[in-house]
């Protein structure tokens, strides 16, 4: 299998010696394209500039274009988590390399979670080498009811990492909202309405002088965009009723463009989510009462939701900063539970692209953004990993800090020197 | 185990034979030497009503290594009576046609907190570690055990029998862990696994030093470092070795019996080798410094549990005999797990040491079966010769081994308690689920039959009750 690996590694780095994007083109491999033309057996994906130039069972390939024979290998689009805090931790435990919130802080929604990104996290290599392309990443919600703005980027782990920073906004409702607004849901919601009433009614020329309801000018400007629903809001929530309370306000202000994050009472809840057109981005793996406003979480929460028609796309969070990987093994139970094998992958990939507005990604077809990942197997396996990740067209290392201390140990005792000359 | 069992076998004789055993003692001129009741909350387990079951054509692991395709497993009487390529069903036997399904031993999970963190996870319900104090190894688990735990149950959907509840790893020594049967009861008494051993949790590392030092600001308490953790269990260790002393003394007939101390009982228990060690433990070299201190005071530790770095000493665990009791991916969360690899499982298997998949999770114990598989598969991609039938072994043979009950459960063996998992296909997929979960040969859970899938008290008359969680 680790021959396998080499070798599929070997063909990557000779289409890229140089590390750029190369066209290439990948032959006879099963192509889960995420759109109506559904799963291509014996496919071709062609890929020039780094988009896809070209899909179909025999398309014209240009002479002497590198080849890479799938063998009828799965490929898929990369695949994108939807809320994770990839990037801005090291080791959690550790307060000064964990850039997830600021408890002590004085602002809230103009926070904006990428300033304290880091490509070169070993998390982000960690995760890409799982097949993970592009990572939607929220900040942590902490002492306010708004936590900032979350972006998202790609998981490349370079300097030209494209990161659209204010990709959306996040706010905490339910337990945690309470938490912040002083003990009570309730107070939360003034507070929020207050926040969208400050947002609303900032200008730049009175915004001088301080301060809103609860908001300051800093945040009440920040929070602008969010609240005329030009940027996304992810609305951390759980309990049917509070889900309910979201789609009153959603009523009351149409313009906003709500998603919700958790939403482990979301099956209750489900034809309202629907008719509301409000989408959800669930783990499927909450299935236990937890806290009181989780009591209904049921591992069927997923297949109920899209069997409602709700758009739902599948996350994982626990340990979210180094975890966010597991989203693919999340993706494989909810089939067990349900779900269908197609509405699994779109869960992971075309849904989310569609929840965050990433154009060009989350779908295999012509001009779509060259994010692929070959599979050794079906993607949705627990035992099956990449065999090669391509992003923007660009081969990718299958290579972690993690497969370097493997490698240093793999012969352990058989190294004449210490270990520490072994790499 | 042993002398534990001799012990209570001579109290059982004073009590039954001599009902006045105290007044025959006050008129010997030799007084009975005082004993200690090392049982005194013991199991009330009894196993449900079972019928003889014929499970047939399936793919059968037996925990061991071993794998019959098309094979047969019988269960009769709560035990396992005969398995192999074809068994005749005895008259009356259920059939059950396990064609395109595989059966394995249930699965055993030796790092389990349900019960003493249970679900909803309420401040009310936080009865996993006894902060107070640094060495609290007087502490038990089992007195924190909230059976109405829904978490229970969803460990049986995921095919779990056994399970040993540990306290939390704040402490030095932090008390007393128990191995359960994964059964719905009324009290933590009737899911004590009969028999088993007690262990005791001890931890290294971050945790101690941050609760009782650092965390507590400068100059914070102790222990405060590493160093610091060392002189804590070595100082323990000291005073139960003499604590077992004066007693051994009385027991010979010298001296008086000394003054019950509940922390050094357990202690004791460790060094007359009836008590297992289960050590929270991630740094390789760690792991070295505890195997010496346990040399120095002559003890064993079963297992190292979190033992992410154990691939880089797997050598020295094969030498010294412990288990390291490991995850299948989780790394980072802390400084002393950021070497976490996807191959720590495979590589210590491969060093002829023992592994074991545990979860420390109630969302993990759900699916301990695809842990290994992602184990395996990693290890298979890093060139290691494992099969699907060898990697079942650190999910049920190596934790029984590690928790003293290998003898009883862990393998599908003639003679052993029925512990036995119907998953719908290969559970190494991600897309199989537990069918069927038998515990001692009765049917503790059926996916097809709501009235065989238990629901806590807990989860009466809330939203999704009785839903297939």
């Amino acid at each position: 299998m680790r021959r396998d690996m080499l070798i599929g590694l070997g063909l990557i780095f000779s289409l890229t010696p140089s590390g750029l994007a190369q066209d290439f083109a990948i032959e006879n491999a099963r192509v889960w394209t995420g759109t109506d033309q559904g799963t291509l057996e014996q496919a071709t994906v062609l890929v020039q500039d780094g988009v896809i130039a070209a899909l179909g069972t025999d398309p014209d390939l240009p002479v002497g274009i590198d080849r890479l024979d799938a063998a009828g290998a799965w490929l898929t689009p990369g695949i994108i988590s939807s809320a994770s805090s990839t990037g801005l931790v090291e080791v959690g435990a550790e307060d000064t390399t964990d850039d997830r919130s600021a408890a002590e802080g004085l602002f809230s929604a103009a926070i904006v979670a990428a300033d304290g990104f880091n490509p070169a996290a070993a998390s982000v290599g960690v995760t890409r080498i799982e097949g993970i392309t592009r990572i939607a990443v929220v900040p942590g919600l902490s002492s306010s009811l708004i936590a900032g703005q979350g972006f998202v980027a790609d998981t490349g782990g370079t300097a030209q990492t494209e990161v659209d920073r204010k990709a959306f906004t996040v706010i905490g409702l339910g337990e945690s909202g309470a938490a912040a607004s002083g003990g009570s849901r309730a107070a939360s919601w003034v507070e929020l309405r207050a926040a969208f009433e400050d947002a609303l009614s900032f200008s730049e020329e009175d915004g001088e002088d301080g301060t809103g309801h609860v908001l300051n000018a800093v945040d009440a400007r920040a929070f602008g965009p969010a609240a005329r629903g030009e940027q996304l809001i992810l609305v951390a929530v759980s309990r049917a009723s509070d889900i309910r309370a979201v789609l009153r306000l959603k009523a009351e202000m149409p313009q906003l463009n709500i998603a919700l994050l958790g939403a482990e009472e979301g099956w209750l809840v489900a034809d309202e989510l629907r008719a509301a057109e409000v989408a959800v981005i669930i783990d499927p793996f909450t299935n236990l009462p937890s806290r009181f406003e989780s009591l209904a979480a049921t591992r069927h929460n997923a297949q109920r939701l899209i069997l409602a028609g709700v758009t739902t796309a599948f996350t994982h969070f626990d340990d979210s900063s180094h975890q966010a990987r597991l989203v693919l093994q999340v993706a494989g139970n909810s089939v067990a539970s349900g779900v269908s094998h197609d509405d699994a992958l779109a869960a992971i990939t075309s849904v989310p692209a569609d929840i965050f507005g990433l154009e060009g990604l989350g779908r295999i077809a012509v001009g779509q953004r060259g994010d692929l990942v070959l599979w050794d197997g079906d993607p949705l396996e627990v035992m099956s990993a990449p065999k090669a990740i391509w992003i923007d067209g660009e081969a990718q290392p299958l290579e972690s800090r993690q497969t370097r201390l493997r490698d240093r140990y793999l012969d352990l005792g058989q190294a004449s020197r210490p270990l520490a000359y072994s790499r | 185990m042993t002398s534990n069992l001799l012990r209570q076998a001579g109290l059982a004789v004073c009590l039954l034979v001599f009902p006045a055993c105290a007044t025959l003692e006050n008129t010997d001129t030799e007084v009975a030497p005082t004993q200690i009741n090392t049982n005194p909350f013991p199991s009330t387990y009894r196993p449900l009503d079972s019928e003889t079951v014929l499970l047939k054509d399936a793919t059968v692991l037996d925990g061991l290594g071993g794998r019959i395709d098309g094979g047969d497993v019988l269960l009769s009487g709560g035990r396992i009576l005969a398995y192999g390529q074809e068994v005749s069903a005895p008259s009356g036997a259920r059939i059950i046609d396990a064609a395109g399904r595989w059966v394995t031993p249930g699965i055993i999970d030796n790092h389990s907190h349900l019960g003493v963190y249970p679900s909803p996870g309420v401040d009310a319900h936080s009865d996993g570690n006894e902060i107070s104090a640094p060495v609290t190894a007087e502490v038990w688990a089992e007195h924190s055990i909230w059976p109405q735990d829904p978490g229970f149950s969803r460990a049986l959907a995921g095919g779990v029998t056994a399970m040993q509840i540990l306290p939390g790893s704040a402490n030095l020594f932090g008390g007393r862990g128990v191995t359960l049967k994964n059964v719905p009861a009324r009290t933590a008494q009737a899911m004590k696994f009969p028999d088993a051993p007690y262990t005791l949790k001890m931890a290294c590392g971050e945790n101690p030093k941050r609760v009782y030092g650092y965390g507590r600001g400068y100059p914070g308490g102790t222990p405060y470092s590493r160093m610091g953790n060392v002189a804590g269990y070595r100082a323990a260790w000291a005073r139960a070795a003499s604590y077992k002393e004066a007693w051994e003394r009385h027991w010979s007939g010298e001296g008086d019996a000394p003054e019950r101390d509940l922390e050094l009982d357990t202690l004791m228990g460790v060094l007359q080798g009836d008590i297992l060690v289960h050590m929270h433990c991630y740094r390789a070299d760690e792991m070295a410094q505890v195997m010496d201190i346990s040399r120095e005071f002559g003890y064993h530790v079963a297992s190292f549990h979190h033992a992410v770095e154990s691939y880089k000493i797997a050598d020295l665990l094969a030498d010294y005999g412990a288990c390291s009791a490991m995850w299948a991916d989780w790394w980072g969360f802390k400084m002393e797990a950021y070497d976490g690899i996807r191959e720590n499982i495979p590589l210590v298997h491969r060093a002829g040491a023992c592994a074991i998949v545990h979860s420390d999770s109630d969302i993990g114990i759900q699916r301990l079966n695809q842990e290994a598989a992602k184990a395996l598969a990693d290890g298979q991609r890093a060139g290691l010769d494992l099969s699907k039938a060898v990697a079942w072994q650190w999910l049920s043979a190596n934790p029984a081994r590690s928790l003293g009950i290998f003898d009883q459960t862990g393998s599908i063996e003639v003679g052993k308690n029925a512990d036995i998992v119907v998953w719908s296909g290969d559970p190494f997929s991600s897309f199989t689920q537990a069918d069927l979960v038998f515990v001692d040969g009765a049917v503790l859970f059926d996916r097809s039959e709501a009235s065989l899938i238990p629901v806590s008290d807990f989860e009466l008359g809330h939203p999704g009750e009785g839903d297939l969680k």
